[in-house]
């Protein structure tokens, strides 16, 4: 259960740092770049063949 | 005082045919008809219109969009109390009224697999190899947006300027955790190698702070007026900002911290304090900015992120379940709401990747830099874009955000009985059984009304202009014993 009293955040870097997605090092970590790795060796069979075109045509009428 | 936080999305789904020429409108008529047609005697909104159940001959692109209702577009009210038809070129749900956040969750995800069976249905119906394909996105790349609408019902009497004052910061800034992701930037002078990755699909489109249009000259905060419900009583507060999810988390977050802000705001819980200086820049900011880092004004000189704006928004709504509790948006939903708010803030913060399978967002992201990584492929790439498309693909071999391993709150059982069965919670119970058990004497429905006709003159309508009258509580044994339309008019006292 989360901790609801007054929280002590991390003070967050401001602005100009950018925030790198680093190797996993935890278990955790581990678990979903396996989890990624198996998603990108199916993805080709599933991937538009002609990404090129696919991106092209798709084109839709604006709405609300 | 807070009043019961019903609420519905709305989403206009993208749409492409393959293999034939179309247009989006017969398209999107095309798709709605192989629904409707398999189901029940089309129910129409406004009109009455038959479907022959099985006579699939004829069934095509042209004759879909026949003469004598060209300017009538397909229109069906579903069993379940849901709304499906034809809204601007695009397929277009509307969910039945709902309570809270996880009914929201159930028959949004309901609405999705009514897309599917209607795609499997025309592929089927048409039989000329053609595909028509729908994709629950915002937007195509090239400056064009359609939106996914969220609905609340507020207590009239709150002012307006309230509304509009204290809900706009959680509008611009909820997009970290609501955000569904897209490679690439629309909005005019910035390119797409300065922004290769934002956190909206919805953020550039936005050029007013309040406003009510909606299809150009965008307001974060929508004035639309038009209840459907008792105008005395109620503000239905319809919302355009959002993106359309794929994550169930992000859906039931975006609806769920939304309502419980709202309550907030009818009980002056909020205060103005975090408004902010340009929202409409600042959305846009916020968008333009996966890092999370990125500060905006606040309109007293203060400068904060995204991210602590959160935070100060959840701080007052623990606040607010200390003192008021949670009622409104459901006692233990609301408190769900909570606990996941405060995780998927903590998330975002610190351990990025600990959130990916409840925002779509960055879960989006890790799918195109993994396939980038791999693939050695530069920011700009068509690729790219089409992973981002894709991700919002609807159908179920080709769709990539249901290969992502998302979080699930609802079971396919249930998504499946909520393809038919309303919620037995709001007035969209009434609007679904009699649907279901006399579909041949309704003429038409309405949010706030059916129409009967029993036969004998005048059609008789019954007025459901209260969101919360008409549950299976109210009025599930009395439809259940009525054998007739006639018998239930007669025993409502129309």
């Amino acid at each position: 259960m989360a901790e609801r009293t007054q929280k002590q955040k991390p003070a967050p870097t401001r602005t100009d740092e950018v925030v790198t997605d680093g190797a996993p090092v935890s278990p955790q970590g581990e678990k979903l770049k396996a989890e990624l790795d198996d998603l990108l060796d199916e993805i080709d069979e599933v991937l538009e063949t002609n990404a090129e075109d696919f991106v092209k045509s798709y084109v839709q009428k604006g709405g609300e | 005082m807070a009043i019961a936080k019903v609420c519905g999305i709305e989403t206009e789904y993208g749409i492409v045919v393959r293999g034939a020429e179309s247009n989006p409108v017969a398209a999107s008529s095309v798709l709605i008809n192989a629904y409707v047609s398999g189901v029940i005697r089309k129910v129409g909104w406004d009109f009455e219109d038959e479907q022959p159940a099985n006579d699939a001959r004829g069934f095509s692109y042209e004759t879909a969009f026949a003469p004598e209702i060209e300017t009538q577009l397909v229109n069906a009210v579903l069993t379940n109390g849901a709304r499906y038809y034809v809204d601007h070129a695009h397929p277009e749900i509307s969910t039945p009224e709902c309570v809270d956040a996880l009914e929201i969750v159930r028959w949004d995800r309901a609405a999705e697999e009514i897309v599917r069976v209607s795609m499997d249905r025309a592929r089927h119906l048409l039989n000329d190899g053609s595909e028509i394909v729908t994709y629950k996105n915002n937007s195509d790349g090239k400056g064009n947006s359609y939106g996914c609408h969220e609905n609340y019902l507020m207590d009239r009497a709150t002012p307006f300027g309230r509304i509009v004052a204290q809900i706009t910061p959680h509008f611009v800034t909820r997009q970290v955790f609501c955000g569904a992701g897209k490679v690439g930037c629309e909005f005019p002078k910035t390119s797409n190698s300065s922004v290769p990755y934002q956190i909206s699909q919805r953020a550039d489109f936005f050029e007013e702070e309040v406003g009510l249009e909606t299809t150009l000259k965008r307001p974060i905060v929508n004035t639309r007026d038009e209840p459907h419900c008792d105008p005395q009583k109620y503000r239905r507060l319809h919302v355009i900002v959002g993106d359309a999810n794929m994550a169930e988390m992000s859906t039931y977050l975006k609806v769920g911290t939304t309502s419980i802000v709202l309550a907030m705001i009818e009980d002056d819980a909020v205060g103005a304090d975090l408004a902010l200086a340009n929202p409409v820049n600042a959305i846009r900011q916020i968008s333009h900015d996966p890092s999370l880092t990125r500060t905006v004004a606040l309109r007293d000189g203060r400068r904060m992120t995204a991210l602590e704006i959160q935070w100060a928004l959840l701080e007052r709504a623990q606040k607010y379940e200390r003192s008021h509790g949670l009622v409104p948006v459901g006692e233990a939903v609301g408190a769900d709401v909570l606990a996941k708010w405060e995780t998927v803030l903590a998330g975002l913060e610190s351990d990025r990747a600990s959130v990916s399978h409840w925002v779509d967002w960055v879960a989006k992201q890790r799918l195109v830099d993994g396939f980038a990584e791999r693939h050695d492929v530069q920011p700009g790439d068509a690729r790219l874009k089409a992973l981002d498309l894709q991700y919002h693909d609807l159908r179920a071999d080709k769709g990539l955000a249901k290969r992502m391993n998302l979080a699930t709150l609802v079971d396919d059982d249930d998504v499946r009985s909520a393809m038919t069965e309303p919620p037995t919670t709001t007035r969209a119970y009434f609007r679904g059984r009699c649907l279901q058990k006399w579909p041949n004497d309704i003429v038409a429905a309405n949010w706030d009304s059916l129409v009967f006709d029993i036969g004998r003159d005048p059609l008789r309508r019954v007025p459901m202009m209260e969101p919360l009258r008409g549950t299976a509580e109210h009025v599930g044994q009395l439809i259940d014993e009525c054998e007739t339309a006639s018998e239930l008019l007669t025993r409502l006292g129309s």
